[in-house]
């Protein structure tokens, strides 16, 4: 038995001399993403647009002239492997910052590790916990909820709609959703008269949209990112349930487009200018680069369709990329006062204005409202 | 009997070792993967007994860490200055069983005493697995499998289902634990090494009270239930009662092992309650050898320690069901059998098998 | 209504679950897997054959697939334990769904309807129903009905019942046990296949889909009673409808929740389900 404590010992020990220290030259960037697991949605393109962006970054060059090196994590979605990744990274591998996690319940939990270990964290999870209150290392790169919501409220005025109906996911995301559209509705004068969770792996909702239904909505708010999405406004539909439907910015993926068909026709959604960017005008700010985005994921991953989900990973890596060049340095601190400083940075999310207590940048521009027509994204 | 506590002794000392091969490599930080080891070491050397001096499988063991987990952080976040009028809060106040804490941006809260909420998670899940023990355990086979992980399978839901818990989210910033002698269970870089021998010293101190017990008539009795059970009951040992006070003690070893960690983390979240967890821990008490804690304790070291560095990346879940499946196909009383010392003194090259295992 | 289409594929994987356990006395933890390999299998292939062409390669892969789990995993072993078998399946189960990962990725797919759009619907009596329904719950009774025909009126479907009823004395008989066994995972792999092609319209499929299937299957299975295909398809339809009348009482978010617990009571109130028989259970071996 105590030969097995030998070999396991020199396994250790061979394991802490396969980290010798890095070339001084590189500049380390760890990422925790949900690659697989529930989350993979999220991490898997997170994961493939880094890739994509230190290998072309690489190429032309690096960041000030150094290489940049990329180490991704996989968490599968679990805070405990997330916890035990930041830990690794900032204290081990000492990476400069960390790009992730997917999710908002891994990215609170290694907040105070962040804080702690001064390391920047740009997280591509959405809670606007992550940046309220300002954590001072703490960043975030997609819209805020509270923004999609009030981009929808102000859309139902347009039409006259105040009796709504909300369904929504069991997810950190459904749920963020839920409680801003509770929060907001009256404010706007607006009256859920229904309000039904369901299962993220949920692959019927006849019965909950039967619900809505008869409490005689006049429009259908969906919160969430998972197939449901589609679901619902197919089981909507197939019961005659006509009022309209709106969708979150999770919507934002053809494939729930296609997977719903015909039903998809008419729902509208909040959502970043990545998916209509050859219709935005020529001199749109940010037209070049999401087409751009768009062009190189797709011959990256061999002809996938890039999503909203990569693009915060993108956005992530080119404000610490400007913000390096900005400072002039790799000394964090320096950088992450350069983060504060940065004005119009161009992104796929929007244009980032970062400000001491402004750690996410966007504002409700960053959205634009949405509508499925003929089965293609049109802007409304 | 001697051999039982030097057992214990070179697994103290390996623990050290450890320690001071880290220091002297200049790499203190692996000792965090390391203490989150030694949790769900601890979780694991329970479930062990269970699956195999009872005979009994568990697959929803993650359920009770979760329970243990869940409900400590719950208590020791979840701010009660709200319902100070209630004539328990001020009560457990006046006993000085709340504390006041301020979190990262200088709100106060006011929370239960980590030690209460550790006594109410651990005693919760005791009395959880009575009530869900006496019926399951009746059952055999598959119906127990499925039993156990629907049981499983339930927490989980319920963890992701309700708001309080903070749904898909779980829970942050939970407060670290505080222990006497200024000692605290935290992930704080500065209480590294303490966190290290006090989570290790735990699972010895586990590991001595399994291992007397197993030695004792109790252990006896278990071993008897597990060969035969309907003689075993025939010579009048209360096969069920045994059983049932087994599965109490494997799920009062994982809800400690749960609030410890998620002090240790300052956070849970609904995947430690999730079936593949539960799986997870039943493979490696199987490849430590089903009725062998030494066994179950090295595989723990070992596959926990790599999988929480990341060392098998996207194969993560992939490598736990490989090792389920070559380890029940191949070896179906575990690598590392309980009588492997025997069969290594009686090989003269002994040393292939112990290779294999680490 | 929406309980009628969970209620069919319950009621598909279930069926799956008797097979084999009918043939060898093993519950296949990793029979949702099954059904996620046919609707995906399905969907690759329906991007280069037409859709009946697509669905047929699925069905015959995926029996390829139960094959060779059987011969490679389940044939060699001599008289494994029930612990032994269900953590092998497990362990199985665990392997199909992350080489799905790795093959097919984490994005969720489906099929096009077999007939009409995703808003067609035909009105029943007052509900409406997609086609898609009607096509899963036809081609369950169907399914139903041929595999009873098999059992009871071919040579070979009463050779596998013999085979269940008595191994040795079958063997002695001279029929070839192993491949009655091997028999029994092809067509509960091809049952679940044709399962996964007919629903995944409605439902999607995604490389982490079968799981829950195998559960709720299971669920179906005991509340059926172990073995008998016939009062699945009943017990399917009971926990279906159940299931989606519970969120006008509960959140949706516990549903899965309720149907384990159903599944608890019935195991500690009466195990051999709500149609069998307590006798015929306590023959049978666990």
């Amino acid at each position: 038995m105590r030969r097995v404590g030998t070999v396991i010992l020199g396994l250790l020990l061979a394991a802490a001399m396969a980290f010798p220290a890095a070339a001084a030259e590189t500049i380390k960037i760890g990422a925790i993403l949900s690659v697989t697991g529930p989350a993979s949605f999220l991490g898997a393109p997170e994961a493939k647009t880094l890739e994509m962006q230190v290998a072309d970054v690489n190429r032309k060059g690096g960041i000030l002239g150094r290489k940049v090196e990329l180490i991704v994590k996989d968490s599968g979605a679990s805070p405990e492997k997330a916890f035990s990744f930041a830990k690794q990274l900032i204290e081990e591998e000492k990476v400069f910052a960390i790009i992730g996690p997917s999710t908002s319940g891994e990215t609170m939990k290694i907040k105070g590790l962040a804080e702690e270990g001064k390391t920047i964290l740009m997280s591509c999870a959405a809670a606007e916990v992550i940046v309220n209150p300002v954590a001072k290392y703490v960043f975030k790169t997609p819209q805020k909820d509270s923004d999609a919501v009030i981009m929808i409220f102000q859309q139902m005025k347009k039409m006259k709609i105040s009796k709504i109906g909300v369904v929504s996911s069991n997810t950190g995301f459904g749920g963020a959703g839920k409680a801003q559209i509770e929060a907001l509705a009256p404010k706007h004068g607006i009256t859920i008269v229904a309000n039904e969770v369901y299962d993220k792996a949920a692959s019927d909702l006849t019965a909950e949209v039967t619900k809505l239904k008869a409490a005689n909505v006049e429009a259908v708010i969906n919160w969430s990112i998972e197939p449901a999405q589609a679901i619902v406004i197919k089981n909507a539909r197939q019961i005659g349930l006509k009022v309209p439907i709106f969708q979150s910015h999770g919507f934002g993926n053809i494939k729930y487009v296609d997977a719903a068909g015909e039903a998809a026709e008419g729902v509208m959604f909040p959502a970043g200018r990545l998916l209509v960017a050859d219709q935005l005008p020529k001199d749109h700010p940010q037209r070049a680069l999401l087409l751009q985005y768009k062009k190189d994921y797709q011959s990256y991953c061999q002809g996938e369709e890039c999503s909203t989900f990569g693009g915060h990973a993108f956005d992530a890596f080119i404000i610490l990329q400007k913000a390096i060049e900005k400072a002039g340095s790799t000394d964090k601190e320096k950088v992450r006062t350069a983060i504060e400083n940065l004005k119009g940075v161009v992104g796929t999310a929007g244009i980032f204005n970062f400000s001491p207590t402004d750690h996410n940048g966007l504002d409700i521009d960053a959205f634009v409202m949405l509508v499925v027509r003929n089965g293609k994204f049109t802007i409304l | 009997m001697a051999r039982r506590y030097s057992m214990v002794a070179a697994f103290a000392g390996l623990v050290v070792a450890i320690q001071v091969a880290t220091y002297l490599a200049g790499a203190p930080y692996h000792l965090t993967q390391l203490t989150m080891t030694a949790y769900y070491s601890l979780l694991i050397v329970g479930l062990c007994m269970l699956i195999g001096y009872a005979g009994q499988i568990s697959l929803g063991h993650a359920g009770f860490f979760a329970i243990g987990g869940y409900v400590s952080a719950f208590l020791t976040t979840h701010d009660l200055a709200a319902h100070k009028g209630l004539r328990l809060v001020a009560l457990l106040q006046k006993a000085g069983m709340l504390l006041e804490r301020s979190d990262l941006y200088g709100g106060s809260h006011l929370v239960v005493h980590p030690w209460l909420a550790c006594a109410a998670a651990v005693l919760l899940a005791v009395v959880i697995a009575y009530v869900v023990g006496g019926p399951v355990l009746k059952l055999r086979g598959h119906y127990l499998a499925m039993a156990t992980l629907g049981f499983g399978i339930i927490i989980y839901r319920v963890a992701l289902g309700t708001e309080l818990l903070g749904a898909a989210d779980g829970i942050s910033e939970v407060p670290g634990f505080p222990l006497p002698f200024g000692l605290i269970i935290s992930g704080n870089a500065s209480v590294r090494v303490s966190n290290y021998y006090l989570a290790w010293g735990l699972v010895i101190l586990g590991m001595v009270l399994l291992l007397n017990l197993i030695q004792s008539r109790v252990g006896r009795a278990l071993s008897a239930v597990h060969g035969a059970e309907d003689a075993a009951g025939a010579i009048g040992i209360p096969t069920a009662r045994y059983k049932l006070n087994t599965f109490v003690l494997s799920a009062a070893f994982a809800s400690v092992a749960g609030v410890f960690l998620t002090h240790y983390n300052g956070g849970i979240g609904p995947s430690e309650a999730s079936v593949m967890k539960s799986v997870r821990y039943v493979a490696i008490v199987a490849i430590g050898g089903m009725a062998n804690l030494w066994g179950a304790l090295l595989m723990s070291l070992v596959l926990n320690y790599l999988s929480l560095r990341g060392y098998f990346g996207t194969f993560d879940d992939a490598v736990f069901g490989v090792i389920l499946i070559l380890i029940m196909l191949f070896a179906p009383d575990g690598l590392l059998r309980r009588h492997i010392l025997a069969d290594l003194k009686r090989l003269a090259s002994g040393g292939a098998s112990d290779e294999e295992a680490a | 209504m929406a309980g009628v289409t969970y209620g069919t594929i319950y009621a598909i994987v279930a069926i799956g679950f008797n097979i084999i356990y009918n043939a060898t006395g093993i519950i296949n933890f990793a029979q949702g897997e099954f059904v996620m390999l046919g609707g995906m299998t399905a969907v690759t292939l329906s991007r280069f054959v037409p859709l009946p062409v697509a669905i047929l390669g699925a069905v015959v892969l995926t029996t390829i697939v139960g094959a060779v789990i059987e011969i490679v995993f389940i044939r060699w072993l001599h008289r494994p334990s029930v612990l032994r078998m269900v953590i092998i399946t497990i362990g199985i189960s665990i392997l199909i769904r992350e080489i799905a990962l790795h093959v097919w990725g984490e994005s969720v797919r489906s099929l096009p309807y077999f007939t009409g759009t995703s808003v067609t619907s035909i009105r029943l009596g007052g509900v409406y129903i997609s086609p898609q329904v009607l096509w899963a719950v036809g081609v369950g009774a169907v399914a139903v009905a041929l595999l009873s025909a098999f059992f009871n009126l071919t040579m070979l479907g009463r050779q596998m019942r013999a085979c269940s009823a008595n191994r040795d004395a079958a063997r002695l008989c001279g029929i070839n046990a192993g491949n009655m066994v091997t028999l029994s995972f092809m067509i509960s792999a091809a049952i679940g296949a044709i399962g996964g092609c007919v629903v995944c319209p409605i439902t999607y499929v995604h490389y982490d889909s079968g799981t829950p299937l195998a559960i709720k299957g299971f669920t179906v299975a005991i509340l059926g009673g172990l073995g008998n295909s016939t009062a699945a398809v009943g017990a399917g339809m009971i926990l279906g409808i159940l299931e989606s009348f519970s969120i006008w009482v509960l959140p949706a978010a516990y549903k899965e929740a309720i149907s384990i617990a159903i599944l608890l009571l019935i195991l500690f109130v009466r195990p051999s389900g709500i149609f069998g028989s307590a006798e015929a259970a306590r023959l049978k071996e666990f």
